[in-house]
């Protein structure tokens, strides 16, 4: 980042940007409260953002509090992410007509107007980026995932605070967004201003930001900012140490951790459907009562369900402990084999989410406290 | 044709044991034949050999009312027939039928027990070779009784 | 970023013709209707097979790949989407996604002894790779197929085994658990035939196919006999909704069964295979 080009932009001279964004094609999609969370979704104007607003988030629990200012990114992520945009919960894969003894097979179109995400933090543009090797990545590609995902507009925000069960820093994808963003706003609210540091990262990005009335960067707005993202980054709520995990991971797979979490584990799948990079998906299958049409539709699944390993003989992953094991050591472990990297971004998401508080961080720390009760 | 000791070193039971072991062997031994449906023991006869398989294929069989003759398994070239010989009451707890022309080293168990109580050595690595083969027999029994293609081998859904 | 043709778009297949194996096993051969091309494949690959409103089965292909106009898959009868291919006549349509997957090492078996072990349906992609290898003949030195099946009537394509046997060199040995009292063959587990068979294991390729444990079992009966772990294939099936790497279902420890394999060298596997539930 040039310091140098960096603009600052006052929080009403950044009220034209979603119309900026709209008025280039984009579905503009960011933070809003639906049902006391906050979950991504279209947004017309910044007034649709949590404004004022908060997340307290903590081992199985979340919830809102108002703030003592009118920050319009003062929380963390919520229990969407972006992965539902690209990779939609439940899509129609193909119709199926039959034509006497003949059956057609039609794929929807898949046409889809661009989207804009308005207000992407760090953590969760290293999932899109996790979730693009693995539908792009390959010799096969996701036509859905290919064509949801062209030519997306992001607006990043650095975090300048960090969650009750963030740990971004330990994954090395945050708090400051690096890469896979056309804008990154950082919400400064000191000195008696509240104002945006802008950086653009593209051509269409500075195209837009252009239009905003702006002034340099000061060396008090760039202070403010680079103090801002180091708060964030002392204030984690958890850590995760990653040191050798993959061959930690690999080394208990028989290890009474996961007998124990298993215990409190309810295989409920929350973690995998708030998990930004969790992708599995099953398909199901319906015919209508003529018997002449029928379609297939693709929906998110989870390794957590008992089906999900289904053979002629019976599923392979029967115990729960089994289940959380292949979770845990698909995301922390053979994700790297397969995709060159980890599989957890460090949002939190799996930990808040659970209703029962079990933490990813605490059960890695679990099985590094076996290995050394094992040790000579 | 070839002499006892030579079809003997042969098999794969008797590869590599010692010359002296081999020869003690060879007085214990007699060359068998036997024509399809022909028996090499019967249930519940006096156990007073045991067979080292060179050709043919040997139903190990059980007679049961109703079900009529049930072969546990077959045994063929290569394969050893027989521990009753070694463990008392030295009686055959199975039938053994040729199937197909069977041609056989037959040991005699008196013959071969006297000589291992005598030698030791010679005790020890006998029973060597057929705690080997009774291990085999169990493992196969064990795989066997698991029913593997009853259910598990089919492709999913 | 194209995205082409959906990769989960089944293409129509017409059956041919339905051939009745054994109690609960079928073969469907189909063909695409029409002058299309046929469809290339190897040895071990799969398709994914639709039956009309019922769903999506990965099915591994057991015909001769010299005949990409007649697609054979053969599978048994193990649940709704099967039951629906099976009642499958001449004539009807199914749609087919494929084919995924690698196959058996026909290169890496040049001038070798094959050992092909197979326990129960997991003869069919052997079927595959036995008509490759019987094709070229010369290619490859000592051939043998050590086949088990639950009983005499479940034991599959017995005309096929009997052409091999008798007018392409191919050293057959057909073992049944359960005899009943009709059958003159021969009854025991594939390992225990293994151990009779003689091959060069320093230079023997093994390829397994069968349920799990008989798999284990034949690799490391093939081990002990000397065969080098990186010449020893088994062929692993897994929960499939996709083929192409994306849902999930297939993963085994780091390997995506329906990219990286379904054939894999046992060395591989060995330490996956070993872990209960994984």
């Amino acid at each position: 980042m040039d310091e140098k080009t960096l603009r600052v932009v006052t929080r009403a001279a950044l009220e034209p940007l979603p119309g900026l964004l709209r008025d280039r094609g984009f579905t503009v999609v960011g933070p809003t409260i639906r049902e006391a969370a906050i979950v991504y979704d279209e947004i017309e104007s910044l007034a649709d953002l949590p404004i004022g607003w908060t997340d307290e988030q903590g081992p199985g629990g979340y919830r809102l509090r108002r703030r003592s200012d009118e920050a319009l990114f003062g929380y963390n992520v919520g229990p969407h992410s972006w992965k539902g945009r690209f990779h939609p919960s439940d899509v129609l894969l193909f119709q199926a007509q039959r034509n006497g003894r003949d059956v057609e097979f039609t794929a929807p179109p898949t046409e889809s107007p661009p989207v804009a995400l308005f207000g992407a933090r760090a953590c969760d543009l290293a999932a899109v980026a996790i979730q693009d090797r693995v539908f792009l990545g390959s010799a096969s590609i996701d036509p859905i995932y290919a064509t949801r995902r062209r030519g997306a507009f992001v607006v990043a925000v650095h975090c300048t605070q960090a969650g009750g069960t963030c740990f971004c820093e330990s994954m090395r994808t945050g708090p400051r967004a690096t890469r896979g963003f056309d804008l990154a706003l950082t919400e400064l609210l000191g000195a008696g201003e509240h104002r945006f540091l802008v950086e653009n990262a593209s051509e269409r990005g500075a195209e837009i930001a252009d239009r905003l009335a702006s002034r340099p960067a000061s060396s008090e707005d760039l202070a403010a900012a680079r103090a801002g993202v180091e708060r964030a980054r002392t204030s984690m709520g958890r850590k995760l140490d990653t040191d050798g995990i993959r061959d930690l991971l690999y080394r208990h797979a028989e290890s009474e951790v996961w007998d124990a979490v298993a215990h409190r584990c309810l295989s409920c799948t929350n973690c995998t459907m708030v998990c930004p990079t969790c992708f599995c998906t099953t398909v199901e299958d319906v015919s209508d009562l003529s018997r002449e049409h029928a379609e297939r539709r693709r929906l998110w699944d989870s390794c957590f369900t008992l089906g999900f390993t289904h053979l002629g003989s019976g599923s392979v992953r029967t115990s729960t402990s089994s289940r959380y094991r292949h979770w845990i050591t698909h995301k922390l472990a053979s994700w790297h084999d397969q995709f060159g990297s980890s599989g957890c971004v460090g949002c939190g998401r799996c930990i808040t989410w659970c209703p029962v508080g079990i933490d990813i961080t605490e059960e890695v720390g679990r099985l590094r406290e076996a290995e050394g009760s094992r040790a000579p | 044709m070839k002499d006892l000791e030579h079809l003997l070193r042969e098999h794969p039971f008797a590869s590599g044991l010692p010359s002296a072991a081999l020869s003690l062997l060879v007085g214990c031994a007699s060359n068998v034949q036997y024509e399809p449906g022909e028996y090499l023991f019967r249930t519940g006869e006096p156990a007073d050999r045991f067979f080292i398989l060179r050709h043919g294929e040997v139903a190990v069989e059980v007679y049961a009312a109703g079900r009529g003759r049930i072969t546990i398994e077959t045994a063929g070239e290569g394969d050893v027939l027989g521990w009753s010989w070694l463990v008392p009451p030295h009686r055959w707890l199975f039938d053994g039928r040729a199937i197909t022309l069977t041609r056989a080293i037959a040991l005699d168990g008196a013959c071969l027990r006297a000589k291992c109580e005598a030698n030791h050595d010679l005790g020890y690595e006998l029973l060597k070779r057929v705690t080997h083969v009774m291990a085999e027999r169990l493992t196969s029994a064990r795989l066997q009784v698991l029913d593997l293609y009853g259910d598990g081998s089919g492709d999913v859904v | 970023m194209t995205s082409g043709a959906s990769p989960m778009l089944p293409v129509p297949y017409r059956v041919q013709r339905r051939r009745q194996e054994s109690h609960d096993t079928f073969t469907l051969e189909l063909s695409r209707s029409g002058s299309a091309p046929g469809l290339e494949f190897a040895p071990g690959q799969f398709n994914m097979l639709y039956a009309f409103g019922a769903g999506e089965v990965p099915i591994s292909i057991s015909g001769d790949p010299a005949r990409p106009d007649v697609i054979a898959h053969t599978t048994r009868v193990v649940g709704g989407v099967t039951r629906v291919l099976s009642r499958l006549r001449r004539g009807g349509t199914v749609g087919l996604r494929g084919p995924f997957g690698n196959g058996w090492p026909l290169e890496q078996s040049r001038g070798r002894d094959v050992v092909i072990v197979a326990g129960g349906i997991g003869l069919a992609p052997l079927r595959a790779l036995l008509y490759a290898l019987t094709a070229n003949r010369g290619r490859f030195a000592r051939i043998a197929l050590v086949y088990g099946a639950r009983t005499p009537e479940d034991v599959l394509f017995g005309a096929e085994l009997e052409r091999w046997r008798t007018s392409a060199d191919v050293e057959i040995a057909v073992t049944v658990d359960r005899a009943t009292e009709s059958w003159a063959g021969r009854v025991g587990v594939v390992t225990a035939l293994l151990r009779r068979l003689s091959f060069d294991p320093a230079n023997a390729v093994g390829m397994i196919c069968g349920p799990e444990v008989m798999m284990r079992y034949a690799a490391a009966e093939l081990l002990s006999r000397g065969v080098a772990p990186d010449s020893i294939f088994l062929s692993i099936e897994r929960n499939m909704k996709c083929a192409v790497g994306h849902c999930g279902h297939c993963l085994f420890g780091p390997l995506f069964i329906c990219r990286d394999g379904p054939v894999f060298p046992y060395e591989r596997v060995e330490t996956t295979l070993r872990v209960a539930e994984l």
